[in-house]
């Protein structure tokens, strides 16, 4: 059976994204180089893009709505695939942070104290004193770079804010099936939850970072462990922070009843 | 809900018809231009590396400045033009090979191409930056790159990841209109072969580019925010760099050099009127040699140090690369062989690209061998190898690409007379340029250098000979498709080639603005 095919109207959205990304790279390079307008032009750049990314998903749903693209299994699957794909690319970009931190505990480390391969001179030429002992409070060269005073203990904020993103999964779970079973008051409560909890950790996390600044003496440029740290974390917490606000849209077209329980709904 | 024919009006009409465009085949027209301009950008920083080059002594640049025009010209070649010229073919052909009205995200395929031009906006503007452009080579090892960087590597960075924004909404959205978009009937084995290389191409990009994302984003740490990534002294390695940096790079020549075996796939059956030889062993070739290229970085860095285990594990997996890549040689000889065969420039670059890209292939294995490279690290043996590969290689498939290609976008024929001058002059001068640097480099010369023994003059004279006749053969090429675009040639039948098999032969030339807008049979061999 033949379909017709909705084609896509010129657009001028890429072009106000192309104009964001533009100020943003820039006007963020210029703050790094301490030139008055950089912050300016960044945040402008910032703002551009959040402006342009609601207008464009706002199209897009329009559009669906519309023409009824939905019932069409192409657009569908495309979709799905792309969402899949996408975060794909996010799994390869955590990658590589998680892939340095195995690199220096495995790798690295031991070559700097001496391990591998045995009787390296590097280790008796360059820092001889240097252990190899994770979390890495003393960093091979302390006067260059001075370690934290301590590292994070795993119980207390950390464990607990696993527990919440944790439950916000399952909160979430209970929200999809609400929709699925048309109880929407269940899916708009446990989709609120999830968003709750989301800010939860946010807060929980800003918290966390707190601590390691003022207390602990733990921050972004502390040798190895405080790199490592810092730059998982942060981009975990950047991550969350994007996905609250889409549960928020997604919450916002609920109560506008946009979802039911097709297969497929955008 | 079909629209319009675009009818601009006047000057204002026109830029908003190509900015505004949601059209694949204006998406593809604006990256085959764009990614042109910047090769022939690219193109005279080479002509200004030769020139420096032509005899020992100091004569057109000063050594930093040589520095950044290396640099640049090798990251304008891969990101500029070699990149986007290969997405100019897919957005072309792909949908046009499946039978798809359009790409599966019309808008986001705006995107992808028009972030290219903005960041390389900033890219070259670092050229004009205080200190300097950045001048670590296109590796940009730290800490080249890091402690030693000059203020513009902060501006690359951010270009890189515009690039990297680009490229993977780019591949997101090949992929998925090839999973999604195919016409009823159309099964992924039955999927043209240059679909199925840009289906793999696609993969590897979305698999790498963040990876070198991640890779730059801790190169601006490192430069700003007080981390020691790449610094020994608080615990991080300089070569952490080179793995996550060829962690990206390896898969990145492939993403380079498999849209091309896509592209000679098609176009030497044709030629032979014969199909293709061991279609489905090419298929698996492709897939093979994007899963190798995740677990040979490292031999990239044979002299950087690493255990010999892992040595030997590099140098075999990287030899391992020679078995699937000489299926797919084997397989395009064997398609030749007792094939009516006829010559037409597409052809020609074709079976230039097969031999040329061999010798690029062999001398590949010669550098895997890991006691061979302590030898070849760094000399012009390397440099003459992967231009073999990217220009001889890649370069060669994409004027093949062009040439068969072009009557159906333009709906004529360009002049054969001078597709065969560019191609005779374009395969005689870059053995010129490239032969004699496999001996330079064997000789002992290193690359990245702006001056040289005597004992290496003679034949560096010969690769900036060849390197200004290469140049010049490609005026000839500018000029012929400029003719072409504007009509002058034979007009062109939808057909265009004789035995082209293959849905984008079932439309029209030029192909109709909209294709396929209800899908199209399929008939049964194809």
């Amino acid at each position: 059976m033949p379909r017709t095919t909705y084609v896509v109207p010129p657009t001028y959205l890429p072009l106000i994204g192309c104009a964001a990304l533009f100020c943003l790279a820039i006007g963020f390079v210029s703050w790094l180089h301490q030139l008055h307008y950089g912050p300016y032009l960044a945040i402008t750049g910032f703002g551009l893009l959040l402006l342009m990314m609601f207008d464009w998903f706002r199209t897009v749903i329009h559009e669906v709505r519309a023409y009824q693209l939905d019932d069409d299994p192409v657009i569908d699957h495309s979709y799905r695939w792309s969402m899949g794909w996408f975060i794909f690319s996010e799994v390869m970009f955590f990658s590589v942070f998680f892939g340095t931190l195995f690199f220096i505990r495995v790798f690295i480390l031991p070559y700097l104290s001496g391990a591998i391969p045995e009787g390296t001179m590097t280790h008796f030429i360059l820092w001889p004193d240097f252990k190899n002992i994770w979390p890495l409070l003393k960093t091979p060269d302390p006067q260059a770079i001075a370690g934290p005073k301590a590292a994070m203990e795993a119980w207390g904020i950390p464990a607990f804010n696993t527990l919440v993103l944790l439950t916000s999964g399952v909160t979430i779970t209970i929200a999809h099936w609400g929709i699925f079973k048309k109880k929407i008051k269940q899916a708009v409560l446990f989709q609120t939850l999830t968003i709750l909890l989301g800010i939860l950790f946010l807060y929980l996390q800003v918290q966390e970072y707190a601590e390691a600044y003022h207390h602990l003496g733990l921050t972004l440029g502390a040798g190895a462990y405080g790199n490592t740290f810092f730059m998982l974390t942060g981009f975990h917490g950047f991550h969350v922070t994007l996905g609250t606000l889409m549960l928020m849209v997604i919450l916002y077209r609920m109560l506008k009843g946009h979802f039911t329980p097709k297969p497929f709904c955008i | 809900m079909s629209h319009e024919h675009p009818s601009p009006n006047g000057i204002l009409g026109h830029i908003q018809r190509w900015v505004f465009t949601t059209n694949h085949k204006d998406i593809g027209t604006l990256y085959l231009i764009f990614g042109f301009s910047m090769f022939f950008i690219a193109g005279f920083m080479s002509l200004m590396i030769r020139a420096q080059l032509v005899q020992p002594g100091m004569q057109l640049l000063d050594p930093a400045t040589y520095n950044v025009v290396i640099t640049m010209h090798g990251l304008t070649m891969i990101f500029g033009a070699l990149m986007p010229i290969l997405a100019g073919f897919a957005n072309w052909q792909i949908p046009l090979a499946i039978g798809a009205p359009d790409m599966a995200f019309p808008r986001l395929n705006n995107w992808s191409f028009w972030l290219l031009p903005f960041a390389f906006t900033i890219a070259m503007s670092t050229l004009f930056v205080e200190g300097g452009g950045p001048n670590a080579g296109w590796t940009l090892y730290a800490p080249l790159s890091t402690n030693y960087g000059p203020p513009s590597m902060d501006y690359l960075i951010v270009s890189i990841h515009m690039l990297g924004i680009s490229s993977i909404l780019a591949a997101i959205n090949i992929i998925a209109t090839l999973l999604n978009c195919r016409t009823p009937g159309m099964s992924l084995m039955k999927m043209p072969i240059f679909a199925w290389s840009w289906m793999v191409t696609a993969f590897l990009l979305i698999a790498v580019m963040p990876v070198l994302a991640g890779t730059v984003t801790m190169m601006l740490t490192d430069r700003h925010f007080g981390t020691s990534f790449f610094n020994v002294a608080g615990g991080g390695d300089p070569l952490l760099f080179q793995h996550l940096f060829w962690f990206f790079g390896h898969p990145e020549v492939y993403i380079l050099i498999l849209p091309a075996f896509g592209i000679i796939s098609e176009i030497v059956p044709t030629f032979s009127r014969k199909p293709l030889f061991g279609r489905t062993s090419m298929i698996y070739a492709i897939i093979c040699i994007a899963v190798l290229s995740f677990v040979v970085w490292a031999h990239h860095m044979f002299t950087a140090g690493m255990l010999l285990s892992t040595m030997i594990f590099f140098m075999y997996t990287t030899m391992l690369v020679s078995v699937p890549t000489g299926i797919k040689v084997f397989n395009w000889v064997a398609t030749m062989y007792k094939g009516a065969l006829t010559f037409e420039t597409p052809m020609l670059f074709a079976i230039g690209f097969i031999s040329m890209f061999t010798l690029g292939g062999l001398t590949g294995l010669m550098l895997a061998i890991a006691p061979a490279d302590f030898q070849y690290q760094d000399t012009y043996f390397v440099v003459g190898h992967f231009h073999y590969a990217l220009v001889a290689g890649t370069l060669l498939s994409m004027f093949a690409g062009i040439y068969y290609w072009v009557p159906k976008w333009t709906g004529y024929y360009y002049s054969e007379r001078l597709g065969k001058l560019h191609f005779w002059l374009s395969l005689i001068s870059v053995n010129i340029t490239f032969m004699p640097m496999h001996f330079l480099g064997l000789a002992g010369m290193p690359r990245r250098i702006p001056d040289y023994g005597l004992q290496f003059a003679d034949f560096n004279a010969w690769c900036t000979l060849g390197a200004f006749m290469f140049g010049f053969a490609q005026l000839i090429f500018a000029y012929n498709m400029i003719q072409t675009m504007r009509g002058k040639g034979q007009k062109a039948s939808g057909q265009v080639w004789e035995a082209a098999q293959g849905l984008e032969w079932s439309v029209e030339s030029p192909a109709p603005y909209h294709t396929f807008t209800t899908p199209p049979q399929i008939k049964s061999e194809t």
